[in-house]
């Protein structure tokens, strides 16, 4: 499972946890995020901006 | 990388004795944010205890008048965090994230008795005014703890003081609206809580409460049906929130009498009135360009109108050193930088305004910041669209057109 980072805060997207407050639960992945997906904590960046740290 | 990075706080600078002194005590002065709700029930105290009126304007008067007044003798706070004090702060969060809740309850508390002693005394319309100025001030203060709480997503209990906060002046969209709605399209024409170029702030009122409002609801639904769950279900923040507000004001109007009710709905609402004078001064004119795909560029230190001044950023928990909030919102107060390079407000937010309220003077101090910020090209304006002509006939004097000042 795939994890992305959001460049400003920092917070992660684990395609394995997924991120349940925001509806998208665990086993999401990211390809199915919509692309104006805003990070869940600063929502300053959007998925375009994220940054893959584990592609595995 | 990060922008913030490569803008050198004054960390780099080497501080003064009496700078560095400051930088050890400024801990204590976050204690500011306590001394606002007890301050008015000091002064709703002595009010009934008296029975003189007058004090019932003390904390509208320390707002609107001690405030800016301090701001202008104690001016610019030379205190920015440097990675070492920062990792110092980030080992005392709970000090910090105490003052807060203790002050979330102290509001709560101020509201209840500066409503009782309302209802209880005998007070003349004109001190009734300033008991409700008061308790606008109360208002905007407590939704500024609430902003600073409702940022840290990831920290469940600062979520919930941040709804128990908010739910105090009954503005429950606002910590949705704000993140998901402000932050994301800040400095935008698509952002009903970013002011235009040529909007009164009467007129940005209109759009924005009303805006902000739909945008959280919208938000919150669209939410609620990823999880494939109603609208009307009890995880819906906005009703969770709405309904500690309907709780404690149906609670304090049986306690306390009818009266109560019309006391509590004109305070808050004149409370959101605040929060919209915030929004009116934090970005006004300043605009986002579109890059070529389509999207706004992201947001950058100079999307903000900043100002530095010590008395009115300890009573806005750093509010004004906005550019830093809104580049990294997940901040905690206490590490908000200032950006030496980023827009400046002349005055203090409360100052600020005071002069938003009389559109004429707003204009005259502030329109001919946005163009000196654009350098002259309109076109890089945040511009209400009625005054569009208007502002391109007086103002529109891009840069890359002086080279006929050659032939000169």
């Amino acid at each position: 499972m795939a994890e992305y980072q959001c460049p400003d805060c920092g917070y992660i997207y684990d395609e394995s946890v997924g991120c349940e407050r925001e509806g998208y639960p665990a086993g999401t992945r990211w390809e199915d995020i919509p692309e104006d997906f805003p990070c869940p904590d600063c929502f300053v960046r959007e998925k375009p901006d994220f940054e893959t740290i584990n592609a595995s | 990388m990060s922008y913030s990075e490569s803008i050198p706080p004054s960390s780099g600078q080497t501080l003064s004795a009496k700078d560095r002194r400051w930088s050890e005590i400024k801990k204590y002065w976050y204690l500011v944010t306590l001394i606002v709700p007890a301050v008015l029930i000091a002064s709703v105290y002595m009010a009934m205890s008296t029975g003189s009126g007058q004090w019932l304007w003390t904390l509208a008067v320390i707002f609107w008048v001690v405030i800016p007044v301090v701001d202008y003798i104690f001016e610019e706070d030379p205190f920015n965090p440097t990675p070492e004090q920062e990792a110092e702060l980030q080992q005392h969060t709970g000090y910090y994230k105490g003052i807060l809740y203790i002050a979330t309850a102290l509001q709560w508390v101020a509201l209840a008795s500066m409503t009782y002693v309302v209802v209880a005394g005998e007070w003349s319309w004109f001190n009734l005014i300033g008991a409700l100025l008061s308790t606008g001030a109360l208002h905007a203060i407590g939704l500024t703890m609430s902003h600073e709480l409702g940022h840290k997503l990831n920290d469940k209990g600062q979520v919930l003081a941040a709804q128990i906060c908010s739910a105090c002046s009954g503005y429950a969209h606002f910590n949705i609206e704000h993140n998901k709605g402000h932050h994301k399209d800040v400095a935008t024409p698509e952002d009903p809580a970013s002011s235009r170029m040529g909007e009164s702030l009467y007129q940005f009122a209109l759009r924005e409460l009303p805006g902000a409002a739909k945008r959280g609801w919208t938000l919150e639904a669209e939410r609620l049906k990823r999880q494939h769950r109603s609208v009307f279900s009890p995880r819906n923040e906005l009703l969770q929130t709405s309904l500690i507000t309907l709780i404690a004001y149906a609670a304090m109007t049986y306690l306390i009498g009818w009266a109560a009710l019309p006391f509590l709905l004109i305070s808050a609402a004149y409370g959101w009135f605040q929060l919209t004078m915030a929004n009116y001064i934090e970005h006004y004119g300043l605009l986002r360009q579109t890059l070529p795909n389509g999207r706004f560029e992201r947001c950058q230190p100079h999307h903000s109108w900043n100002n530095n001044f010590k008395a009115s950023n300890l009573l806005t928990l750093h509010l004004q050193r906005h550019s830093d909030h809104h580049a990294h919102p997940t901040r905690a107060y206490q590490l908000l930088r200032d950006y030496a390079d980023a827009p400046q407000l002349p005055q203090g937010y409360p100052a600020m305004m005071g002069l938003a309220m009389i559109p004429s003077a707003w204009r005259r101090i502030m329109d001919h910041r946005v163009v000196a910020w654009a350098g002259g090209d309109m076109n890089k304006v945040n511009i209400d669209p009625t005054q569009r002509d208007a502002v391109f006939a007086r103002y529109h004097q891009p840069a890359t057109t002086t080279p006929t000042a050659v032939a000169a």
